[in-house]
């Protein structure tokens, strides 16, 4: 593919000028040197336990996700576009959090359908009139983004309910600092390692009033979950308690921990379980991972929650296409960072395209995620395109569309050697008192040849990402 | 601390003491099996084996399962059977799942140890245990247990989980030693008398005291022959063992004044009634009264210690009142 965007070289292939240093170290360190240090990672990672369970594989509870070596460079002058969209972006996703569960002004100005969002599963009446604690409902965001064509950035997708994957930041880059010290030597490349410490000043910053000394726990349905170790590792980094549902009761709209030396009061939860879990008496009565009368706490401003309930309805597929739309209406500004063109079929006319056109487009479910439920058109065998155009005939507003973006590539090491492979890349926004954006993020990375599909659950990888900061 | 945390820290500590202490158990039960006179009589009597699964509790269990008790099924049922909630591959593995919900309460090292332990156990397969022979896999059990308590001791912050962990050890090799000493003295008066008899006896206390790796200390503090009264007190009295009921009794009771901060707190206090019993009492008064009638009255008053541990830090419910005023 002649437009596929190379992360790394210009089109006659040389390197680019963020990439020079990288490619000169490239050039004078012996393959063997490299070889090494690759198997290096793969020991250190496999010793510090950064496993992924991935949900349907039985055996294989304790698989590595791969890393690469080869980082992802992204120049000063990008960064600070990206930083100014995504802060632009996630500052009006919050105000339309708080707008969709409070007056509709949105909805009432007919700049989105109602129907859209007030019959919609991700909305949560429950959360009606509940004053989050400076408005914010989203206080973690991960933006995933791509780049296609020329190298134009995309946001492809908003990540507000429990978004994943940071631990992966914080952990490749020790990695690299760990393995090559000579590339952070030579460059001067933005740290991300603070990220811990920046989380736990935003969730002190939300929590419920006149509490001088907040107590911050962090909510995980478990070790059997993919993520555990991330809810472990973000725990550990921020000297909080990783607790389970288990370990929580409320009494009188307040929220304790069972400790060693009795009750303790929790302000603050950063929640890594669904909403559905959260509390039996609200939401499904079914889960036993959750908190009976946790809700109750809430919306009685006793306990912080974070992200809050309801924040699915903001990165929900169907309602991407308005984000732009969201800045303009409560920002007045220009949408810095451009949506992915989206067909959506609930309307007749995107359905008859999409139907036309189903080989080349990429289809997804609206209330998906990790890359299951998901056409790729280019890549479907015929009876796969047969089962999902009988799928999308039956509910066609389960489903939007979008054109098979060629993502860019960036070196990676294989079996043959360094080669292309499409990346993709999640930045994390973080909303308290103010926003912070880690300079940095998670670069995934597609591992198979012409796989456009990144996510760890499929077979992808990561990568160090690095903002240059001269 | 969670009291989650601390039960899975208390539990990984008692499960691999356990598995060390299940091994050890093995070890005696064998070496009486094996004694030179019961061989040469060319009796196979499997005696020590049912008293094994009885100080373990097991006997229905045991029989449910495989009926008569046979040498061979014994040792693969206290061995390596995955179904036996008391085996010594259940043991690892429940260490192991209890520290992996607690990885970031221990140090890395600790977890590898731990992971080392399981996946070799894990591969372990019947076939390789029988051509290795017993004595290996005894070593293998107590080298793993000796290596997590060297990483323990040696990478572990000296926090509250730290103290969780040797109450863990201290309770459950007390109650192993309890059943060690019952295996020994529940055996019925044997067929030989005479010499025979007094050699018989000789024999199986000093596999009691090898299992407990006590044979050394027993020379060294008495310098004469083996008798039952000498083991006996060395084993509960003496806390120059590390194994001992004194020993154990004395560490838990300084744990839990560490961890209640409360001398005068109930579980202290009951934790401090059984070491005050084995710091002061004599070995006579012990025999006067019965080893077993002892044995099993020490046993209950430990089983009601770990209830009031459960009760005071492990299990708060939800009716205890908030300790931090809103």
């Amino acid at each position: 593919m002649t437009d596929r965007y190379d992360e790394m070289h210009d089109d006659s292939g040389k390197a680019r000028s963020h990439y020079r240093a990288f490619d000169q170290w490239l050039t004078v360190t012996p393959p063997p040197r490299i070889e090494q240090k690759r198997r290096e990672a793969e020991f250190l990672f496999h010793r510090v336990g950064i496993t992924f369970a991935v949900y349907g594989e039985q055996d294989a509870d304790e698989r590595l996700i791969p890393f690469d070596i080869v980082p992802r460079i992204i120049p000063r002058a990008e960064w600070r576009v990206l930083e100014a969209g995504l802060r632009q972006r996630v500052l009006a996703l919050n105000l339309f959090l708080n707008d969709i569960y409070h007056g509709q002004e949105i909805l009432a100005a007919g700049r989105i359908p109602s129907d859209l969002i007030l019959e919609n599963s991700e909305y949560r009446p429950e959360m009606r009139d509940m004053d989050a604690p400076g408005g914010i409902h989203a206080h973690i965001a991960g933006i995933d983004i791509v780049r296609a064509g020329r190298g134009e950035y995309y946001v492809l997708e908003d990540n507000l309910r429990v978004p994943s994957g940071v631990s992966y930041m914080i952990e490749n880059r020790r990695m690299m600092m760990r393995l090559f010290p000579e590339l952070f030597a030579n460059q001067s490349i933005a740290p991300v390692e603070d990220y811990p410490e920046m989380l736990l000043d935003v969730l002190r910053s939300v929590a419920p009033d006149s509490v001088e000394q907040p107590t911050v726990a962090v909510l995980t349905p478990g070790f059997h979950n993919s993520a555990y170790f991330e809810h472990a590792f973000l725990a550990q980094q921020m000297g909080v308690e990783l607790v389970e549902g288990q370990d929580l009761f409320v009494r009188d709209d307040t929220v304790y921990m069972r400790t060693t030396r009795g009750p303790q009061r929790v302000h603050v939860i950063y929640r890594r379980i669904n909403d559905d879990f959260l509390d039996p008496t609200v939401f499904r009565s079914d889960s036993t991972l959750g908190v009976p009368g946790l809700f109750s706490a809430y919306r009685a401003g006793r306990v912080t929650l974070a992200n809050a309930p309801g924040t699915g309805i903001a990165d929900d597929k169907a309602v991407y296409p308005y984000v732009p739309e969201m800045i303009r209406f409560y920002l007045d500004e220009a949408p810095i960072l451009a949506n992915v063109m989206t067909y959506q079929l609930r309307k007749a006319e995107d359905l008859r395209y999409t139907l036309d056109h189903l080989e080349e487009l990429v289809v997804k479910e609206v209330h998906g995620a990790g890359g299951y439920g998901m056409l790729v058109g280019p890549a479907a065998t015929k009876a796969e395109l047969a089962e999902f155009r009988t799928r999308i005939i039956a509910s066609p507003a389960k489903y939007i569309a979008q054109p098979t973006l060629s993502l860019s590539s960036c070196p990676t090491f294989v079996e043959s050697g360094l080669a292309p492979r499409h990346v993709d890349f999640r930045p994390y926004v973080l909303s308290g008192r103010q926003i912070h954006i880690a300079p940095g993020g998670l670069t995934r990375v597609a591992l198979r040849e012409g796989s456009l599909v990144v996510n760890s659950s499929q077979g992808g990888g990561t990568k160090d990402t690095w903002v240059l900061e001269a | 601390m969670l009291c989650r945390t601390a039960n899975d820290l208390y539990w990984t500590a008692r499960h691999i003491e356990r598995a060390e202490n299940l091994a050890r158990l093995v070890d005696v039960a064998q070496r009486i099996e094996l004694l030179p006179e019961r061989t040469e009589a060319g009796r196979q009597d499997p005696a020590a084996w049912r008293r094994a699964l009885d100080a373990l509790g097991l006997v229905p269990a045991y029989t449910k399962r495989h009926g008569a008790v046979v040498a061979s099924k014994v040792l693969h049922y206290l061995c390596l059977d995955a179904e036996n909630p008391s085996s010594i591959y259940t043991s690892v593995r429940a260490a192991r799942e209890s520290a992996r919900a607690q990885r970031g309460a221990i140090t890395v090292e600790m977890y590898e140890d731990l992971n080392t332990s399981w996946f070799d156990m894990r591969k372990l397969g019947h076939e390789q245990f029988e051509s290795d022979g017993l004595p290996r896999f005894i070593e293998w059990v107590k080298t793993r247990s000796a290596s997590f308590r060297g990483v323990t001791v040696g990478t572990m912050g000296r926090d509250e989980g730290y103290q969780f962990m040797r109450l863990g050890v201290f309770m459950e090799r007390a109650d192993y030693c309890i059943r060690m000493l019952d295996i020994k003295y529940s055996e019925p008066l044997t067929g030989e008398a005479g010499d025979a008899r007094k050699a018989l006896g000789y024999y199986q206390w000093s596999a009691l005291l090898y299992a407990m790796s006590a044979f050394e200390t027993y020379r060294r503090l008495y310098r004469t022959a083996i008798t039952p009264e000498r083991v006996a007190e060395l084993m509960i009295l003496r806390e120059d063992l590390p194994r001992s009921l004194a020993a154990c009794t004395s560490a838990i009771l300084a744990v839990l004044i560490t961890l209640s901060g409360q001398p005068r707190s109930e579980v202290a206090r009951q934790a401090g009634a059984l070491a005050a019993e084995t710091r002061y009492g004599r070995i006579e008064e012990i025999l006067a009264e019965g080893m077993d009638v002892y044995l099993s009255r020490f046993m209950q008053r430990l089983f009601a210690l770990a209830g009031e541990i459960d009760r005071h830090f492990l299990l708060a419910g939800d009716v205890s009142t908030p300790a931090v005023a809103a």
